[in-house]
């Protein structure tokens, strides 16, 4: 058998700590209360369509997409809307939000439609369905890249004009440590994964998927392969297991050997990627009907009593989905919302779960703690470790120091957050905290020029 | 002996030719400088702080000397009595100029404000503001990291230890602005100086409604409009829950420092009211 493959430039090599590894998922019942975030998906928050008071089914629109990149945003409970207005979001951050509450007779029927949904397309209903309605399904259903960044899916699926795509990679790479939400989704649901990968590269027009799995899930692999062996369209691909494989431009480089040129679209390459977990939801979508409603949420942490893949509505607040594993330890010092290395930390457990939360980690505090900041010694760890090929140190100098065009010389906005160069500094610098803020500074410089040439334009 | 009367004569015939080029190209590409210019540069304070809106205190000297009107052209550093200089240099009206003085809209020093979460991350307000509330209840209040204090070119701006707020040094402000660009969550505004210095301003920026607001801190404005009604000005507007005194129609009675309920209007630099017994 040929070596796995991997991308070429850095990346590290971290402890699993896959924790939650019992690979199984848990089926949490149906919240009594949820609070839909209108701007829990990238592009444009969406826009309610339900007033206070109003009455709502399972599955009903209670947002719809403003604009082309953004998504439909649907009830996962029957019963009232009892507020419409700012909530804050995990961050401490105020954003709009719909709060709805069941009631006690429409809580029973949702949870038999849950358990027993029944299909609404045959298989020859779905063999028959153009490609262009499979995007139009998807774009209703509100489904998003359920991999964290929550890209509206029908956007792309959708790619600009001059853009041919070749290959669709199905993302089960799931690099960062402690999460094994998509592992357990491979071992649950193959059939439905590849049924979801199938409808994807319908939509897309490509002629052969690649379902990309890291060596460390040799189960998922082994169970997929045996799946896709007489199949010529999808096939499964072993990579070697090295962070942050998952990224898209790492993945595709892995998958295909070709590099995303810098600035331009990752489907410059002919490749177009999308996550496992979001299959399972396009499968969903296209057989039941049912738009996206809940996800598949790793809860773990070494202290947590039982760390598991909890499948959860969207809405429900995170605090009650920590309960489900247990409650939060006494230790705990940190819950951060994601892996351990893009993750954020939750200032507000009483906010609601949004489709991009793949796994709810709790860390004591020994494990919270940074190390004091050293400085630089100029060892090169941080540019052997950058999978962007960028020079972390330098370009996180020039963005504290407020140079920014220098920094967008050296390819500041290339950089993916990773986090490999903080990982691998010996100094323990916080070389990402100053190349986000470069980043953030230098989009709102060229948002400020995008509106000064406007006005100057429009005189 | 003959070694430095040789190197002597060598090292003075270069200086000689040397200083014959000088001469030469100084004359031939002498540039004719307006005077003016530098005698108003010498009155600046050369700290470049763009507080007149100019690339630097040269290029506000060049625009003084070369303006017809000094309308507009004012710089805060210098003071007032410098700007009349300079219009007496150029031979026009000093424009009107009103001094200004950084204030900071919160309140929430250490010990009452409320924290979420623990930031031990980078000093940094910029990255702090990038991550949302970055620990505080109150998503809108100062972070207390000190940007404001690096950015400030006069040493007008500390952080009081205590407070875990900054403070603003009355003589030392001159109203450059660098600070209200600098603060990531836009808390800092600069207000006219006053009589005396006697200023009175809205000390909290929080927009949340006041049942949330009360909930973050307890000093925030609530926006209960208690100030708006009893000004008998009508120099103050609630607006997104959050009370604004108009500097220009404020007659700095202190009618609303007494009203609000959660004692988020300040004031600074009135005499010490006498006591009376009611």
């Amino acid at each position: 058998m040929n070596k796995p493959r991997t991308f070429s430039t850095g990346g590290i090599h971290l402890d699993e700590n896959k924790l939650s590894g019992l690979q199984l998922v848990t089926f949490v019942d149906l919240p009594r209360e949820v609070t839909m975030l209108m701007n829990q998906h990238a592009g444009n928050p969406a826009r309610p369509v339900v007033e206070k008071g109003d009455h709502v089914k399972r599955g009903d629109v209670i947002a719809n997409a403003d604009g082309l990149v953004s998504a439909y945003i649907h009830s996962p409970i029957s019963g009232e809307v009892t507020s419409v207005g700012m909530v804050k979001d995990a961050y401490g951050k105020p954003c709009e939000g719909i709060t709805i509450k069941s009631d006690p007779i429409d809580y029973n029927i949702d949870i038999e439609e849950v358990h027993e949904r029944e299909a609404v397309r045959t298989n020859d209903d779905i063999a028959s369905l153009t490609p262009d309605e499979i995007v139009s399904i998807v774009k209703e259903a509100g489904i998003v890249g359920l991999g964290g960044a929550t890209f509206p899916t029908h956007v792309k699926l959708s790619p600009p004009p001059g853009f041919k795509p070749e290959i669709l990679i199905i993302n089960g790479a799931e690099c960062e440590p402690y999460l094994t939400n998509d592992h357990a989704l491979m071992l649950a649901h193959p059939d439905e994964i590849i049924e979801g990968t199938r409808l994807l590269r319908r939509a897309t027009h490509v002629p052969r998927a690649v379902i990309a799995i890291e060596s460390n899930k040799p189960d998922a692999i082994r169970l997929l392969w045996g799946k896709t062996a007489g199949l010529d369209d999808i096939t499964v691909m072993p990579l070697k297991t090295k962070y942050p494989q998952g990224c898209e431009k790492q993945l595709i480089e892995a998958v295909t050997g070709r590099q995303v040129p810098s600035g331009s679209l990752p489907v410059a390459t002919g490749a177009i990627v999308q996550n496992v977990a979001t299959a399972y939801a396009v499968h969903r979508a296209v057989r039941y009907d049912e738009p996206l409603m809940k996800r598949i949420i790793t809860v773990t942490g070494d202290s947590v009593r039982f760390p598991g893949n909890y499948h959860c509505s969207i809405g429900r607040s995170l605090r009650s989905i920590i309960e489900q594993a247990g409650g939060l330890p006494d230790d705990t010092a940190k819950v951060i919302l994601g892996g351990p290395m893009m993750g954020r930390t939750v200032e507000n457990l009483d906010a609601p779960s949004t489709k991009g939360v793949s796994c709810i980690l709790i860390l004591d505090d020994k494990q919270a703690r940074r190390r004091e900041a050293e400085p630089c010694i100029r060892c090169g760890a941080c540019v052997n470790a950058c999978p962007m090929g960028l020079e972390p140190f330098l370009i996180s100098t020039l963005a504290r120091k407020g140079r920014m065009e220098d920094a967008a010389h050296e390819k500041i906005m290339n950089c993916i957050e990773c986090g490999s160069c903080n990982y691998a500094c010996p100094a323990a610098r916080p070389l990402l905290d100053y190349i986000r803020l470069g980043k953030i500074g230098i989009k709102a410089v060229s948002k400020d020029k995008k509106k000064k040439l406007i006005k100057w334009k429009g005189h | 002996m003959s070694v430095i009367v040789t190197s002597v004569i060598i090292v003075g015939a270069i200086g000689i030719m040397a200083a014959i080029v000088l001469y030469v190209v100084s004359t031939k590409f002498h540039v004719d400088e307006n005077p003016a210019i530098e005698a108003i540069e010498s009155l600046l304070p050369g700290a470049n702080c763009g507080g007149c809106g100019c690339n630097g205190c040269h290029d506000f000297a060049v625009k003084c000397a070369t303006a017809s009107s000094l309308d507009g052209l004012n710089c805060p550093g210098a003071g007032e009595e410098a700007m009349r200089q300079i219009a007496s240099i150029t031979g026009l009206d000093a424009g009107d100029s009103t001094q200004c003085v950084a204030v900071v809209k919160c309140n929430g020093s250490c010990d009452i404000r409320k924290t979420n979460a623990q930031y031990d991350g980078e000093q940094s307000c910029a990255i702090k503001a990038s991550l949302g509330a970055a620990g505080d209840a109150c998503p809108f209040g100062c972070l207390g990291c000190g940007d404001c204090v690096s950015s400030c070119k006069w040493g007008a701006l500390s952080m009081n230890p205590v407070t875990g707020l900054p403070e603003v040094d009355n003589v030392r402000c001159t109203g450059c602005g660098a600070c209200v660009k600098a603060c990531p969550r836009h808390l800092i505004e600069l207000r006219p100086k006053g009589p005396r210095g006697m200023r009175v301003w809205v000390a909290c920026s929080n927009k949340d409604r006041g049942a949330e607001a009360r909930k973050e801190c307890p000093v925030a404005c609530i926006g209960c409009g208690k100030c708006s009604r009893i000004c008998p000005h009508g120099a103050i507007s609630v607006e997104h829950n959050l009370a604004y005194i108009d500097p220009a129609s404020c007659r700095l009675c202190l009618k609303c420092v007494d009203s609000c309920p959660t004692s988020a209007i300040h004031s600074v630099n009135f005499p010490i009211k006498k006591k009376t017994d009611e």
